[in-house]
């Protein structure tokens, strides 16, 4: 692996084996993979260039510094990346310390994004899902999570009452799940 | 779901750890006992994961990614962790331990001829170590006293005046330690908590913990978690759901501002 690391041709199992081995180029060829998904996720909650520039390095030396926290049954890895993404951002949002241990994101069946032709077209299908939504049922879910507020918050913003929030929220959930069933 | 409708809804928001009060209790004690909705919590996480990558933006500029690998390239010369030793590199490993051994053996000679410094440095931090410890003791104690639930707290006031409600709030800020006292606090209406919010010198109020006063009114936050470094201009205090909140939800009841 030492040197050789072609992108798309190596799992994402090897990549993170070859990093347990201290291999900088298969870090890089994981950066070069997913690092525009961490960073788009960063981006989108901080709303801020530099916060999200942090999360990315924050959330890849992770990687780096935990390779064994990665296992192919907690999830795949492009989302595991993002949900821990999320998480930090969050945080940062918060200005706390972080609440989640890599370790301990783990993810239910989500789609192999290794490849660029199939990540392409998973995220096609996912953005799809999201346009197609009623506004008011994105803009609840877009608000929990990527906002971090609580129900009783978007309660309170939106003017709607608490049942009907938590139904938009249940209702965007089970559209989406439609990307992989 | 089998039965465990009525939970659907409040999984999805515990998924993203947005549910809170007494929904959360209840949804809590129902997973405890309940592999099913354990199972479509899961299945919920996943789905979050799906809302995770929907979002789409500019790739990170290069001189995030030259970072990133400086660091590891840093790390990685500085001290290369034992973790990550593969099996294939004991060979050199065994070498290494000739070299160590023969750098122990040095290194014992040097140590047996600074022992007798050594036991002089020791036999003195002894006594400085054993101070330490009795003024740790000191502030465990006086820690221990305030926060005591059968402590008794007394505002002293003018005389003829009411006692008004009063917080202390002290505050370090390079390690983010934060110790906080009230008295006279109004009963909360059901459901509510007091919270205490950090006001940074730029940007929003920062949570500082989230508490509920006794039959007397009085009550105390220690060490709530809070980023060290962070300055603060003041504190204000909200009264917002059990749970807590993110940002404050109402006006603040009480205000302090540092000299």
């Amino acid at each position: 692996m030492h040197g050789a690391v072609e992108k798309e041709a190596v799992t994402d199992l090897a990549l993170v084996s070859a990093i347990r081995n201290g291999d900088e180029d298969a870090m890089a060829a994981l950066y070069d993979r997913y690092s525009s998904i961490v960073y788009s996720v960063a981006l989108r909650v901080t709303g801020d260039t530099g916060a999200a520039e942090d999360i990315v390095q924050d959330v890849f030396l992770q990687l780096w510094r935990k390779p064994a926290a990665f296992d192919a049954a907690r999830g795949a890895m492009g989302a595991w990346l993002a949900v821990i993404a999320r998480n930090r951002a969050i945080d940062s949002l918060r200005r706390r310390r972080p609440e989640t241990d890599i370790e301990d994101v783990v993810i239910a069946v989500t789609p192999d994004l290794a490849d660029e032709a199939e990540r392409h077209r998973v995220l096609d299908k996912i953005r799809g899902v999201m346009t197609a939504m009623p506004e008011t049922q994105r803009s609840a879910l877009e608000m929990a999570y990527f906002e971090g507020l609580t129900h009783s918050e978007i309660a309170a913003r939106t003017g709607d009452p608490l049942g009907t929030v938590k139904t938009r929220i249940r209702a965007g959930l089970m559209a989406l799940r439609t990307v992989v069933s | 779901m089998n039965g465990h409708e009525q939970f659907a809804e409040d999984l999805a928001l515990h998924a993203m750890h947005a549910l809170e009060g007494s929904d959360l209790a209840a949804l809590e004690a129902h997973l405890a006992q309940c592999a099913t909705c354990r199972s479509e919590l899961e299945s919920c996480r996943g789905d979050l994961a799906l809302l995770a990558l929907s979002t789409s933006g500019p790739k990170p500029p290069l001189r995030a990614r030259e970072r990133l690998l400086r660091t590891i390239a840093a790390e990685k010369a500085s001290a290369r962790p034992w973790h990550m030793l593969a099996p294939h590199d004991t060979r050199w490993l065994s070498g290494l331990a000739w070299v160590g051994a023969a750098a122990m053996l040095l290194l014992a000679v040097a140590l047996w001829q600074e022992n007798g410094t050594l036991k002089q440095s020791l036999a003195e931090l002894r006594v400085s170590v054993g101070s330490d410890q009795a003024e740790l003791q000191r502030v465990r104690e006086t820690l221990a006293a305030l926060s005591a639930p059968e402590a008794q707290h007394i505002t002293l006031v003018a005389a003829q005046q009411k006692a008004q409600p009063q917080g202390r709030a002290i505050y370090l800020r390079a390690s983010g330690r934060l110790i906080f006292l009230a008295s006279g606090m109004p009963a909360l209406p059901p459901q509510k908590a007091y919270e205490l919010w950090l006001l940074p010198l730029t940007g929003n109020p920062v949570p500082a913990g989230v508490f509920k006063p006794d039959a007397r009114g009085s009550a105390t936050v220690v060490n709530p978690p809070l980023p060290a470094g962070l300055e603060a201009k003041g504190f204000a205090i909200t009264v917002e759901p059990e749970a807590g909140s993110a940002l404050p939800t109402s006006t603040p009841s009480m205000v302090g501002l540092g000299s």
